[in-house]
């Protein structure tokens, strides 16, 4: 029996079990996902319904074993039932929600107009372009929101200029501002909406254009008609990538932003580390996933609809 | 080019001594908070390899150490969180027969710290300092003149005040336990109060002064006030300090100055002590006996202006260091001083919940 013959029995017999070859492709992402998400979210989940009290680590064990034998299983719901008992939770989800909603909008109209350019571009500018998008990822991440701090800050580089220009006679305080935040969650996520755009248009047949072009559409008709709703399911991938962790942000409000802005991540991080409260923590952090999988679950929806209307 | 740059590589790594007892120690401090050659002696003395690592917040200490395993062989727990986390098991024991630098230390202060940690087990004193006010003498003589209360929680507190500071920026130190105690002392309630109605009232005075307010950090006004981007800052004194040192080497005419207030302000100890899971616990007493050598202390005291607790360094500190009010304060003002409470768990989070509606209004 040589060695093909002996692959095509296996596989027979593996087709037989139930077994495919598919299983195997989608086996890597699935124990991708099982070992970084599903296995860490379970930790989370059961230390939300564990109680705090100083200790190592600080909260109470799930379950004991008594000396009898017994499984004793405590379960403290309080720690859901706190986060509605204090408006603070829910202002705080609200206005994540807000900022993310807004920034994905921001980002959408800048990256749009970016995207169809390069789309549309000769092959050479483009690879350029492309090149340019990709480029800041070279440097951390951190680095490039401390860069904006100075370029923003009272004594910094756009007052500077506006001052000594003399457009203004006193700077004009932008760090530690909303205004702050949003140009922080842009800057950094704007990548991640003009890539999933571009690849759309790229695709877009120009042939379409022409054709409404011929049947006597201006440029606008046609962009509206015919561009733009061939490319909503770029623009709902690219919605996903910057809605969804933009809603968890901490690291940009905590750089860029005020005391008064008031985003999720900031009250998990006040509970984790302030009130030393891992239980109720693991609450926010278990509610706003549970949150976020509903937006998900409407924008996956709303993409297989536009790409079942779209082939 | 490239030569050049992997001969200067060459060059940096051959002048790193070679530590052939491949002993490790991980020490986890606060930023800009020992002096520049502290752990080169200490590497040069013993032959043990030093990490470095730096913190601005006793809470992610706090959250590093409770969730164990850290891998930190020394840290500086400031006291009232050294309380607490020595409850939930944190710590090891010192072992002082490994620590003669022990008859230096001012045995006064080691039993004030004894309030915190019963018989001094656990921890030897680091530094100390105050939580007062910095403020950039210029800016705020400009908008309250040359009688501005600058000696007086008046300076921040009082809402006439803040609102003409608002401009050129007042900061607070985002750390509530000391902000809303001082807010308290302002108001003439016991600062170590743990009454509900207390921290309110404190809380009110500060939603009062919040829209004057630019931001609550705990590091970053070190650097802000001696740029001028803020002009009155509640921090701790040696930060200020710092804060006045770079101001002077910038030399763009900032003059940075620190007051303990007239009314009283918290006074605060920053401990040595070894976590429990420490797996260089030998080290670790090494390195805290070296930090106890009288020269060593005075060298960080000298470097990042704050006071120890350690009698025998004050012959070795600057002259200019012991004589500055805000470092070494005399007598009748270390009467006005507090030490820190430590709460229960229900008070930590209404502090915390006070404390965001001050940020936050809601």
């Amino acid at each position: 029996m040589n060695a093909t013959t002996l692959i095509a029995n296996v596989m027979r017999l593996l087709n037989r079990s139930g077994f495919r070859a598919r299983s195997l492709v989608i086996a890597v992402p699935f124990w991708w996902l099982f070992v970084f998400f599903l296995i860490p979210f379970a930790v989370v989940a059961k230390i939300s319904f564990s109680e705090a009290i100083i200790a190592r680590p600080p909260y109470s064990p799930l379950y004991t074993w008594t000396e009898d034998g017994v499984l004793q299983l405590k379960l403290f719901f309080s720690n859901y039932a706190y986060l509605l008992d204090d408006t603070l939770y829910v202002s705080a989800y609200w206005s994540s929600i807000k900022v993310a909603f807004f920034s994905t909008v921001i980002a959408l109209l800048i990256a749009y107009p970016m995207a169809y350019y390069i789309a549309r571009t000769t092959e050479r500018r483009r690879n350029v372009l492309l090149m340019l998008i990709i480029l800041p990822f070279w440097t951390s991440f951190l680095l490039r929101v401390y860069a904006w701090i100075g370029i923003l800050k009272t004594n910094g580089i756009i007052n500077n200029i506006l001052m000594s220009v003399g457009i203004t006679s006193e700077p004009i305080i932008m760090m530690q501002t909303n205004f702050a935040v949003y140009v922080g969650i842009v800057y950094t996520y704007l990548p991640f909406m003009i890539l999933p755009l571009f690849t759309n248009l790229v695709k877009l047949d120009p042939s379409l254009l022409e054709a409404s072009a011929d049947l006597g559409a201006r440029p606008m008709t046609t962009f509206f008609k015919i561009t733009l709703p061939l490319s909503v399911p770029g623009i709902i991938a690219g919605s996903m990538l910057v809605f969804i962790p933009v809603i968890g942000e901490f690291v940009i409000p905590a750089l860029l932003g005020g005391p008064d802005t008031l985003m999720i991540g900031k009250v998990l991080w006040n509970e984790f580390f302030s009130n030393r409260d891992w239980p109720v923590a693991s609450a926010v952090a278990v509610v706003m996933l549970v949150l976020l999988v509903i937006p998900i679950m409407l924008l996956r929806n709303a993409q297989n609809a536009s790409a079942g209307a779209a082939s | 080019m490239k030569k050049i740059l992997s001969l200067a590589v060459l060059a940096a790594l051959s002048t790193t001594p070679v530590l052939a007892s491949g002993k490790t120690l991980n020490i986890y401090n606060w930023s800009d908070y020992i002096a520049e050659d502290t752990i080169k002696k200490f590497e040069e003395k013993t032959g043990i390899k030093v990490t470095y690592d730096v913190y601005d917040s006793n809470e992610v200490l706090e959250a590093k150490m409770l969730a164990g395993s850290s891998g930190y062989d020394v840290v500086v727990p400031t006291a009232d969180f050294l309380q607490r986390q020595i409850a939930a098991g944190v710590y090891a024991k010192l072992d002082k027969s490994k620590l003669p630098n022990l008859k230096n230390m001012d045995s006064g202060l080691m039993k004030a710290l004894g309030n915190f940690d019963p018989g001094n087990e656990y921890a030897v004193i680091y530094l100390w300092g105050t939580t007062g006010i910095g403020y950039n003498t210029k800016a705020v003589a400009k908008r309250l003149g040359d009688n501005a209360p600058t000696d007086s929680w008046a300076l921040v507190f009082d809402p006439a005040n803040a609102a003409k500071l608002k401009d050129c920026g007042i900061s607070l130190l985002d750390a509530p336990t000391e902000v809303i105690p001082a807010a308290m002392n302002y108001l003439g309630l016991d600062p170590r109060s743990t009454k509900k109605e207390d921290f309110e009232k404190a809380a009110a005075l500060l939603t009062k002064i919040r829209p004057f307010v630019r931001y609550f950090h705990s590091s970053q006004y070190i650097s802000d006030l001696a740029n001028g981007d803020i002009c009155v800052s509640v921090g701790w004194s040696g930060d200020v300090f710092q804060a006045r040192d770079r101001a002077d080497e910038a030399k763009k005419g900032v003059e940075i100055g620190y007051s303990i207030p007239k009314e009283g302000a918290l006074q605060w100890f920053d401990t040595l002590a070894i976590p429990v899971d420490s797996k260089h616990k030998d080290e670790a007493l090494a390195f805290i006996n070296f930090v106890m050598d009288a020269q060593i202390t005075a060298d960080i005291t000298n470097y990042v202006w704050y006071a120890n607790g350690n009698a025998a360094s004050l012959p070795m500190v600057e002259q200019d260091i012991k004589d500055d009010a805000g470092i070494f304060p005399p007598d009748e003002v270390k009467a006005k001083l507090w030490g820190a409470k430590v709460y229960k768990k229900r008070t930590d989070r209404v502090i915390t919940r006070l404390w965001t509606k001050v940020k936050t209004g809601k």
